[in-house]
């Protein structure tokens, strides 16, 4: 994005800074700091165990950093909204599981009928609405619990992997989606390991590595040349320890 | 004393004929356990839920009482629940012992702790999977506890069943505060245990045949519960 006043920061949706953690021991986030700016999709990338999924709990409050700290001013309670790497859909249909998100986001029970349709309509939902959603296949489970953040209409969407097991087709229809849900005003981070889905989506990249952050860079840049070897050697296809 | 044979001949005469007495036996029977288990479930899903996914003082306590309880012996809280009702007791001018009412109060309290036992593994389980998931869509303990008691109502009905098998199988309890009077108080197991202490093997059997039917039908209930409450997790 173009900015005419170029030495004014760009507001920025959340902040990490310093963050640490303990997992098993050991030091899994140590020194983590990351903004999330508040414009268009942040892509963090990074090799299995880098913590990507662990931020992404803290930036969604389910946990308390132990050092550091974790800033925004989101005050709602749906203000952020998280789909996980493995999504837990409800014992109902994919119906009732967007009835019970709404009903949980305080939509009124009048307005749920149309939200529902809206929605259904939104992820291509339509013929599977009544099916049981845990009997769905992975890609649909994903979208399902994908609309259903969306329920939220949240400000600052977190989406762990969310193309990891699907087909191209369902790739393309949630890459869709997160592109509508970015162009309707709201901030995303999208973990991805999908080097192609970084060039299609992102505006902004997070790199880690070991629990910190080793790159930040506008999308373009960082995919045209990455400055740390890690990222380097991650996206080149070195295994990277 | 008969043969068995013609005990059992007779047995089979007194169900089929659908015989007035046992159909009254077997009918009280069935209102006061249900009636039980029903109470235990009003109560036992919310306090077993509680426990599961409340914050509160002396839950841990709350929660080694209501197992213990689950072992309670029948003719304890017999005793306890007519020295309750007895006339010289706190609620004797309630005038409810001997009724069918003190049986339903008995063996509600004889199977609440089971119910809400069960009730409290059940939803503890399902809150390990469901626990981040509802947090992060911000809903609030209600919500929480109202998902995890739906989601769960499968596996809820295996401690429903669990209680039902219970009550329906007791004695000792509804003897006591019952007192096995006929036409008024009389069940199947207490008028068992009575006709057998006096040779009517005949009518003895045939209840003995009609709850063990039902105990059979009540365990393929639970069976089929359980098996859709897994067909349900998928997972
Ligand atoms: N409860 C835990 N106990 C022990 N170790 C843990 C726990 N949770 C996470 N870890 C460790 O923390 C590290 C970061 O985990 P995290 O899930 O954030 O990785 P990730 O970057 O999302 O990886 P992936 O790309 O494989 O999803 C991993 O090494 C993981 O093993
Ligand atoms: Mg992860």
């Amino acid at each position: 994005m173009l900015r005419l006043v170029q030495n004014t920061p760009p507001p920025v949706a959340l902040r990490l800074d310093d963050v640490g953690l303990c997992r098993g021991g050991r030091m899994v986030l140590d020194g983590l700091s990351l903004d999330v700016p508040a414009q268009g999709i942040t892509a963090i990338m990074g090799p299995n165990g880098a913590g990507k999924s662990l931020s992404l709990r803290i930036m969604a409050g389910l946990i308390a950093p132990e050092a550091g700290t974790c800033t925004h001013d989101l005050s709602g309670k749906q203000d952020i909204a998280l789909v996980f790497q493995k999504p837990v859909l409800l014992r109902r249909t994919v119906r009732a599981n967007l009835a019970h998100a709404l009903a949980i986001y305080g939509v009124p029970r009048a307005k749920r009928k149309a939200r529902i349709a809206d929605l259904l309509d939104f992820g291509r939902l339509g013929a599977i609405a009544d099916s049981p959603a845990r009997a769905l296949s992975g890609g649909e489970q994903q979208r399902v619990a994908m609309v259903r953040a969306l329920a939220a209409k949240p400000k600052l969407l977190l989406l762990d992997e969310p193309t990891a097991s699907l087909d191209p087709q369902a790739t393309d229809a949630i890459e869709t989606l997160i592109r509508d849900t970015a162009a309707a005003g709201a901030a995303i981070v999208l973990v991805t390991h999908d080097r192609g889905q970084a060039t299609r989506l992102a505006d902004h990249i997070r790199f880690m590595h070991r629990g910190q952050l080793v790159e930040a860079a506008p999308a373009a840049q960082f995919m045209l040349a990455q400055k740390s070897p890690e990222a380097q050697a991650y996206l080149s296809g070195h295994l990277l320890l | 004393m008969q043969g068995f044979g013609d005990a059992f001949a007779a047995a089979f005469a007194l169900i089929v004929g659908f015989d007035a007495d046992l159909v009254e036996i077997v009918a009280l029977s069935l209102r006061v356990t249900l009636s039980a288990v029903f109470i235990a479930c009003l109560i036992g899903f919310p306090l077993g839920a509680a426990l599961a996914v409340g914050r509160f003082p002396l839950r841990g306590m709350l929660t080694i009482l209501v197992n213990a309880l689950m072992g309670l012996p029948p003719v304890v809280v017999g005793l306890g629940v007519y020295l309750m009702l007895s006339r010289a007791g706190p609620l004797g001018v309630l005038n409810l012992l001997y009724t069918p009412t003190a049986m339903i109060i008995a063996q509600a309290i004889l199977v609440t702790p089971i119910v809400a036992a069960l009730t409290r593994q059940i939803v503890a389980d399902l809150d390990t999977e469901y626990h981040e998931t509802l947090r992060s869509m911000g809903a609030g303990r209600g919500a929480r506890m109202a998902t995890l008691l739906w989601d769960g109502r499968f596996a809820l009905m295996t401690a429903a069943l669990a209680g039902l098998g219970r009550a329906l199988a007791e004695v000792g309890a509804v003897m006591i505060v019952g007192g096995n009077i006929d036409h008024v108080t009389r069940v199947m197991t207490t008028a068992i245990a009575l006709e057998t202490s006096k040779g009517e093997l005949a009518t003895a059997l045939g209840l003995g045949i009609v709850l063990m039917v039902l105990s059979i039908a009540l365990n393929a209930l639970l069976m089929g519960a359980k098996a859709t409450s897994e067909r349900m997790a998928h997972a």
